[in-house]
Formats: structure tokens, sequence, C-alpha cells
């Protein structure tokens, strides 16, 4: 299959990885998985009738060249490499070419829909959730449900894979939960332990502040850091369905419950690092790993803020219940993935390419590549090369009975980007005007949304 | 006779080169007036028309007419647009006052040549090599909170860039330190230029040096004064880069045209919105465009 020569220069210049750009995606995470019995297998004959094979070879088998979109810079660390890596497997198993295009992390996101609506590669990185389901209403993306079902990978992460037309647009890869992160020994030198309860936790809190360490760390410069904060306070105040609900429009902003969830947010605040607004998360990961601060709520990214040293001591609980009629079995987890592009010039190579990335070969080849492994969607997936901390999300995501993605996956781009990043950096300012801050959000939601 | 077919001569060569000419001409002028329709006016009516509609960037059908209501919002519920408004003008001011006036200052003591005055000269116009996004990280090294060497040096707990009271001034001080280096350039230029024989005049009549510099030197100098006036404006009006990398403008660091990017620019396409913004910013540069032109003009005529 000859295809004409190279790539839309816009995106082949890609500007040196930023920090937090890379570091964000830097995923340590693993796989929701359920039942873990067609593992790792070939993806030899699998597939339903329709689905594009991309095994066997010979005239049958629809794999082909393709054009793959990495939204990760050429030597941006273990991230790339794994993308690389399951590229070059990908070629060498089906003997076609795979030409990566790599562009830094926050560039490739930025632009898009630039990037979508002009040539974009056949397959690209992307995410669950709002973000994958604007696309695909705005017909940017391939129905993928000829792909589906994908051995090893569970229906919550088929659910994820859904968009509102209930048809599937992506196949996951990675994800990684959002935990409270410690140092054990400095919960051990002060005899701490992990709290199981809210009750716990705030005992706990009031003995660090006694010991002169802020109980928890915590940075709002970037306008999505302090989402994290929010969303498991809904979550644990007013359920994983309220959550999904708010997020998707369907609950006001400034209903009662989202303003429990502010003033909940007010009373843990002094236990927060001050100015926060002028702190990054490394900065931020770098006092909890200095023993100045105790703990952090933070994604497992966390550890590319902490030095190698403290990286081998470092453990995480899930945030205790607040309401036990609602309990603590939901969290965030943000998945990520691959997506076919609708304007590509190969979507059959494209989605033959996908299927294979989508299974456990594709992830293992992606783990044995990079320095350091994600945990796979994939539950077939080898996890010989996982850490402690991986080997404890995938048990966290396990046992948890509902996965958010994040606030600014779930929810509407224009409002996430442009309203809630601004409302949530205003209380952190003046925590003391819920009022002003709900009403706000909750105006602008009904003008961007009606 | 022989002038008459002289003179028919010379008409038929006009007319041959007549219509080179005119091919030429219309080339030349057709070119770059499809550029400028194209490049400039065509984004411009556009963003004119996009500002009265709700649009997400996908599909032209997809366009929905919704009047003024971008305008309304953006005045009554959108939090972040009279503090940009508010710091934009603060900017222009501040640009004015203290890097303007700072870079006169030391232009006029550069151009006394005193001893090392190239070294002081690269000195101060070193930082507008630099890009603004490498002056965000420079003073970063300064204004961190925990690793900052401001609160270093005076064991202080400032938060520079995260407190929505004092980011602003902080930025702007970064933005002074190039722009002083900028605004002492042209000056200094300028100061070369002037004919010492007004200088020597002036001293002959006895005339202080302040005395010569705000009574002869300034006037003489009132085309690089206007040039300086320019600059100070546009660098006000399209202040971006430094509050972008800082915190994407927001925080106490709004800025109209960092709202602009915030709505259509990344995963956000409010395209409408947006673009009622970026006319909102066209309308204030127009203003400052319009005094500028009238001036230039009236002194043409001059």
């Amino acid at each position: 299959m000859a295809r004409p020569a190279p790539r839309d220069p816009r995106f082949a210049s890609s500007l040196p990885a930023s920090v937090r750009g890379v570091n964000r995606r830097t995923l340590l995470s693993g796989a929701l998985g359920a039942g873990a019995l067609f593992g790792a297998g070939s993806l030899a004959g699998c597939g339903s009738d329709d689905s594009p094979s991309t095994s066997g070879g010979g005239a049958s088998a629809k794999a082909g060249n393709v054009k793959f979109g990495v939204n990760e810079a050429k030597g941006s660390g273990p991230a790339y490499e794994r993308l690389q890596g399951m590229a070059d497997a990908y070629a060498k198993k089906e003997g076609v070419q795979v030409s990566v295009n790599a562009v830094d992390h926050n560039t490739f996101q930025e632009s898009i829909t630039t990037y979508l609506q002009g040539s974009p590669d056949d397959v690209f990185t992307w995410f669950a959730g709002f973000r994958m389901s604007q696309f695909a209403e705005a017909g940017q993306i391939a129905d993928l449900s000829d792909v589906w079902p994908i051995d090893g990978m569970s229906d919550a992460f088929k659910q994820a894979s859904t968009a509102s037309d209930g048809k599937q647009y992506f196949v996951p890869i990675s994800y990684y939960p959002w935990a409270v992160f410690y140092r054990p020994s400095v919960f051990e030198k002060n005899g701490w332990t992990e709290p199981k309860t809210m009750d716990e936790l705030n005992a706990l809190m009031t003995d660090m502040q006694g010991k002169k360490i802020t109980p928890f760390a915590f940075a709002a410069k970037d306008a999505w850091a302090p989402m994290g904060t929010f969303d498991i306070l809904n979550m644990r105040l007013n359920g994983f369905d309220f959550h999904m609900q708010l997020t998707k429009g369907e609950q006001k902003w400034d209903s009662p419950e989202v303003k429990k969830v502010f003033e909940t947010w007010k009373t843990l605040l002094p236990y927060h690092q001050e100015n926060s607004l002028g702190r990054t998360w490394q900065e931020a990961a770098t006092s909890m790993s200095k023993g100045e601060c105790g703990m952090y709520l933070l994604g497992t990214f966390v550890v590319d803020g902490v030095p190698t040293e403290a990286q081998e001591d470092l453990d995480f609980f899930t945030f205790p219940a607040l309401d036990s009629t609602i309990g603590a079995d939901a969290l965030d987890a943000p998945i990520d993935g691959f997506c076919v592009a609708e304007g590509a010039q190969d979507t059959e190579a494209g989605k033959a390419f996908i299927k294979w990335l989508g299974s456990a070969e594709a992830a293992d080849a992606g783990n044995n590549a990079g320095s350091a492994p994600f945990i796979a969607a994939n539950s077939g997936a080898s996890t010989a090369k996982y850490g402690a901390l991986q080997k404890k999300s995938v048990e966290v995501v396990q046992n948890a009975k509902n996965i958010a993605q994040f606030l600014d996956r779930d929810t509407n781009a224009d409002l996430a980007n442009t309203v809630v990043t601004v409302a949530l950096q205003d209380f952190i300012k003046n925590p003391n005007d819920i009022d002003k801050v709900t009403s706000s959000i909750q105006q602008q939601a009904a003008s961007i949304l009606g | 006779m022989a002038t008459r077919t002289a003179r028919r001569q010379s008409r038929r060569v006009e007319k041959k080169r007549g219509a080179r000419d005119r091919l030429v001409i219309s080339l030349m002028i057709g070119v770059p007036t499809i550029l400028v329709v194209w490049l400039v006016w065509l984004p411009a009516v556009a963003s004119v028309a996009l500002s009265f509609t709700k649009w997400n960037g996908f599909k032209f059908s997809s366009i929905q007419w919704v009047g003024t209501k971008n305008y309304v919002d953006i005045a009554t519920i959108y939090p972040p647009f009279w503090p940009a408004i508010q710091h934009n003008l603060i900017w222009l001011v501040f640009l004015f006052v203290l890097p303007t006036i700072l870079g006169v200052v030391l232009a006029v003591v550069l151009d006394r040549e005193m001893w090392g005055s190239r070294f002081y000269q690269t000195a101060f116009y070193l930082p507008v090599v630099l890009s603004l996004a490498l002056v965000g990280f420079i003073w970063q090294l300064f204004y961190s909170t925990d690793q900052g060497l401001i609160n270093e040096l005076f064991k202080g707990n400032v938060d520079w860039y995260g407190d929505p009271d004092v980011n602003l001034w902080a930025v702007l001080v970064a933005t002074a330190w190039r722009h002083t280096g900028y605004i002492m350039l042209i000056y200094l230029a300028g100061l070369k230029g002037v004919d010492g024989s007004l200088r020597e005049a002036a001293a002959v009549d006895g005339a202080n040096e302040v005395k010569t510099f705000f009574n002869v030197i300034f006037p003489v100098m009132r085309p690089i004064n206007m040039i300086v006036l320019v600059i100070v404006v546009i660098e006000s009006l399209r202040a971006f880069d430094l509050v972008w990398i800082i915190n994407k403008g927001r925080n106490g660091l709004e800025l109209i045209s960092a709202l602009v990017s915030q709505n259509v620019i990344g995963e956000a396409t409010r395209y409408g919105f947006g673009s009622a913004l970026a006319v909102i910013m066209m309308v204030i540069s127009s203003v400052f465009i319009t005094i500028y032109l009238r001036i230039v003009f009236r002194e043409d005529r001059r």
C-alpha cells in the first residue's frame, strides 16, 4: 500500500516539552481490570466478523501504513518512549510503516481543534470523557464500534469509550488514579497511620499542625490542579451520580449540594498550604517530599515532582468517606488512549492499528520500551514492570465502584476551561463568598450550555 | 515635421510602456491588496461577524446567530472582563511612567560617553533580546514563593506571582526590565542624531544641562518622542506573552488579549465569545490608532 509522502508540517516541529505538560501525563497507571481471563494473547482471530482483523497477513488483513499522532515530544521521557515502543512493535509485527508525529503535550492539546480539521494523523493519542465525546458529536473522530469488544477490556472501559450516541469512539491504553499521597517514612517517624475515616483524618491534620507540618500540600497556579479537590469532595458529599450529572449540566452549579462542597472545602482550606495560587504542583510535591507538608492529593504523576530518592518512599490512600450513606468508593482515574481521526487518509488502517493498540500485547510493548511503566487498561497486560505504587493503583481502582475522568475531562470544555477554572481560583482567593462563586458559574453555565 | 514625428513616436512609446507598466502596476497593487484583504480585512470582518454568533469551530453549519448576547455576557456575567480592562490601562500608564522615563534618563546619561558607557549600554539592552517567555522564566527564579531569590533574601513569604494584589506589579517590573532597555536604545540613537551645534549654541547662551535638555534637545527629538509614544501604546495593548506563560492570564493577571486566547485557543472553543472580546480590543486599539494617524497627518501637512 503505497501512500503519498508525509505530513502536514504544522505539527512536525515539536516545541521543547514544557515541564508541566510532560509530567502531568507521565503516567504510572494501570488497568481497570475485571476478569483477566483472555489476557495477553495476540489478536489473531479475535473481534467480531466485520471488525478489521490485524492479524493473519495476506489479502484479508487491512493493516496498512499508518500515521500516528503522539502527544509527547520526542525524547520527553517515559511517556514518549512507550508510545514509540508501541509504534515500533506494530510496525515490526505487521510489516507496515508507522510514522510517528510527536508533538509537545500542551501544544498538541491546545491545537487539537485545528489539528482534527486539517490533515490529522490516522490514529492519535487522546482522552476519554467529554473530551472524546465532543469530537464524536462534531463528527471529527471515527466510529469504532466495530473495533469493540476488545479482549481484556472491561465494561467500565467500554463505557468510558462510549460517546453520547451510544457508540464507541475511543480505545483506552492506561489510566492513573488521584489519591492522597504521603511519605511512609514521615508517617512512621511521627507515629501516624493512614486515616480510614474523616474523624481520623481530622485528628491527623490537627496533630500535623501541632508538629508544625502543613497537613496538605496544595497548588492552584495551574487552574486544573484544584479541580481534583473539588471532584473528590463532590463525590464524597453528593455521590458519583450527582457529580456526573453536574458535569453534564443536568444539575445546577448554584445548588445547595455544590455550595456544600465549597463550604466543606472552606473548612479544609486552613489545613492546606497557603499561597497556593502562585505554586505549581511540582513545587507542592517538593514540599511534601521535604516533609514540610504531610500529604498531597494528586494523580500518581506526583512521583515526577519528587526527587528520585523520595520516589521509593511514597504511598497513598483514598480520601475517606464524608457521608456514610455515600461511602468512599468513587474516585478520579483519568483514562488515556487513542482515537481514529475522521479526516484521516486511511481510516481502515487506523482501525486495524487502534484495535492492536488496545491489546495486552501493545501495552506490554509500551511498558517494555519505557523506562517507567504506565498502568495498562488491558487486564491481560503484564504487571511485571509495575512498582508498588502501580500495583496499589490497580487494586484501588479495581475496588472503586465508580470512576470519574476529572472535572476538565468530564465537563463541557468551554465551561471547564473558561469558567470553572476562574471560579475555583476565585474561591481559593476569597473562600467567604461562596454564593457569588456558585452563582457566577451557574449564570455562565446557563449561557454556554443553553 | 520632425517634431511632429518625434511627438508621435514618443506617444507610441508611451503607449507601449503603458501596457507593460499597467501590468506591473496592477501586479504591484493587486498582489498586496489581495494579501491585505485576505489576511487583514477578511479575518477582521469575520471576527466582527462571528462575535454575534455561537460557534464551536467545527463545520460552518453549526454557527448559530445569537445577536448581542456575547457582548451582554461579557459586560455582565463574565467576571474576568472588567479587571482585564483595568489591567490593560494600568499597564499603559505604568509603561509610560516608569520604563519610558527611566529609559530616557539612561539614554541621556549614557549619551555623555562616560567611562564604561558601552558596557552599561549593552547590559541595559540585553533583556530586549530575550523573548518574553524567557523573561518570565528568569523572573520566576526571583519570584517563586518557596524557592525564589527575593523571598529567600528577605525571609519573606510573598506569593509574587500568585497573590492577585501583587502579581500584576511583579509582572510589570519584569516587563519594565525589558522595556527600559528598548526605550533607552531608541532614545540613544535619537540623541546621537542631534546636531552638536545646538548644544554648543545653548551652552554659549548660558543654559545649564537641564535647561538645554528640556528647551532644546527634547523639542528637537519630537519624531523620536512620537515613536516612543506609539511603541508604548502598542506594547501595552499587545501585552500578552508574559502573563500567558505565568498563569494563562488568570487570577489577577487578566488582560484582554489573554482572555481572547483563553476562549479560542486550546480546548475551549468559544469562537463567538472570543471574537466579541477581540472586537472590543480592536475598538480600543482603533481609538489610539486614530489619534496617532491624525497627529502624523497633521505633521505631514505642515
